[in-house]
């Protein structure tokens, strides 16, 4: 898949275009239209990196926003497998499917009701920009047309990633994507924290702040602002904030 | 093979590498040689428009038109400049009047072999973005139905190129952001590993790598990726 608008994407862009306004940006006007046209509850648009969830860029109102940031905190569920793979995940029955596959991640979700998700990679080439995420409360599939009209909606946010960056310029991030990544910002710079303290490389910095948030039941963001205040550190021989350092 | 199948297993040969990925230079010369065998012409060369408005060869069917098409573009004289300037045909202007209209440019055609040449504009609807060039040893009119299969030659070609132009230009946007987005996450984890290093706080970390970054010249993504594999020493930071 080149990702290239198809038309139905470029009649969505088109729509959306004409609705900008301050404070409703793209990226936000196109989950809220991809909530409305497809039969589900909500829906997030996630951006990616090379070591997992990057930033939260949009979310419609309902279940949107807690499912996309229990899956920021997990690093694990449809989003991640889905930006991965290259290939959209399907699960009509979270209920069924996700606790063997994403046992932390279907805990979550079963617990705010969400019963089915359905995710689509934002990918141009082999460069991983991003995932679409649809959040339904009820449990069922997509038929051929929902799915071709998720299909559209994922072209079109890709295309609006893709524009957003031609504003920017060729070095320089567009507002609303710095403004997306700087809220995770803490996050960030508590792997790096506890990276050092552990003497472990960042990706398992991240796995051990994120263990913790899990273990004590605490959001990572929350867990994050903790480390960074010197409550909470990683060193080998104690966590108490008050280590050898 | 009759003459409509070959003409059909051309195009369906030329929307097969369409698809995907493909190499734009591969599907040129392909185009040129099938201008050769379907248009019963000797030689056929493919000119494209840079980024600055200026032709460029970048296809074609036989070595022996390159002088040819050199010289058309450092003199800009011939058929495939008008061509490309009026965005119309030019052709069957024949041996002499290839002479009158463009003396320079007929030496150089004869010199390489070709009595005439004929030039197909490259153009999507006001776009006008190449031309293919024609070139015959003798002294010979294009047919009515050469013209219109040329012509829908030209246009294949046209819109293989604007495509690989659309991909190529969506490919350089999302690696573009994607190095923006990791380069902010290297950032911010580089100022946890400098704080948590030196005993300080995230705002004094960053502000020792932008400064650091300023006197050395270097870019702030570089400092992190330094700070963070430990091959800038904390103390050449001058935290504190």
């Amino acid at each position: 898949m080149t990702g290239i608008p198809t038309t139905r994407a470029q009649e969505i862009l088109s729509t959306l275009v004409d609705c900008v306004r301050p404070g409703r940006d793209l990226p936000v006007l196109l989950v809220a239209a991809c909530a409305a046209n497809v039969p589900v509850s909500g829906a997030g648009l996630a951006l990616m990196t090379d070591t997992g969830p990057g930033a939260i860029l949009a979310v419609s109102d309902g279940p949107a926003r807690v499912m996309e940031e229990l899956q920021a905190s997990l690093g694990e569920g449809p989003c991640v497998d889905a930006s991965d793979s290259g290939h959209m995940v399907l699960q009509p029955d979270l209920a069924v499917t996700a606790p063997e596959r994403w046992p932390e991640f279907a805990a979550g979700a079963l617990s705010v009701s969400i019963g089915a998700v359905f995710a689509f990679p934002l990918h141009v080439g082999a460069i991983r920009l991003g995932v679409l995420d649809l959040y339904r409360d009820s449990v069922g599939g997509l038929d051929d047309d929902e799915l071709a009209e998720a299909l559209a909606f994922a072209d079109a946010a890709t295309a609006v990633l893709l524009s957003l960056q031609a504003t920017a310029g060729p070095s320089a991030m567009h507002p609303l994507l710095s403004t997306s990544v700087a809220d995770r910002a803490e996050v960030h710079q508590a792997t790096g924290m506890i990276a050092e303290q552990a003497d472990v490389s960042l990706l398992d910095a991240l796995a051990l702040l994120r263990g913790r948030a899990f273990a004590t039941d605490r959001g990572i963001a929350d867990l994050a602002g903790d480390v960074l205040k010197r409550l909470l550190n990683f060193t080998d021989d104690g966590d108490d904030g008050r280590g050898p350092h | 093979m009759t003459r409509e199948q070959r003409l059909a297993a051309a195009f369906v040969e030329l929307a097969d590498t369409l698809v995907a990925e493909y190499d734009l230079i591969e599907f040129m010369h392909t185009l040129t040689d099938r201008c050769v065998e379907l248009l019963d012409v000797d030689a056929a060369g493919l000119m494209v428009a840079d980024q600055r408005g200026e032709l460029r060869a970048i296809a074609s069917s036989s070595a022996a038109i390159g002088l040819v098409e050199t010289y058309e573009l450092e003199h800009r004289q011939g058929p495939c400049y008008d061509c490309f300037h009026s965005g119309q045909q030019v052709v069957n202007v024949g041996a002499a009047g290839t002479h009158a209209r463009w003396p320079g440019f007929a030496a150089a055609l004869n010199e390489a072999g070709f009595q005439s040449v004929h030039a197909l504009p490259m153009s999507l609807r006001a776009d006008v973005i190449g031309a293919i060039n024609l070139f015959c040893v003798d002294d010979v009119a294009l047919g009515a139905e050469q013209e219109s299969v040329g012509q829908a030659l030209a246009d294949v070609a046209t819109i293989g190129l604007l495509q690989e132009r659309a991909v190529r230009q969506r490919e350089l946007l999302s690696e573009q952001l994607q190095a923006a987005l990791n380069s902010r996450v290297l950032i911010e984890q580089a100022k946890g590993v400098l704080a948590a290093r030196a005993g300080i706080e995230i705002d004094q970390a960053f502000t020792a790598m932008r400064r650091y970054a300023r006197r050395r010249g270097r870019t702030l993504s570089s400092v992190a990726a330094a700070v963070i594999d430990g091959s800038i020493r904390t103390a050449e930071l001058r935290v504190g």
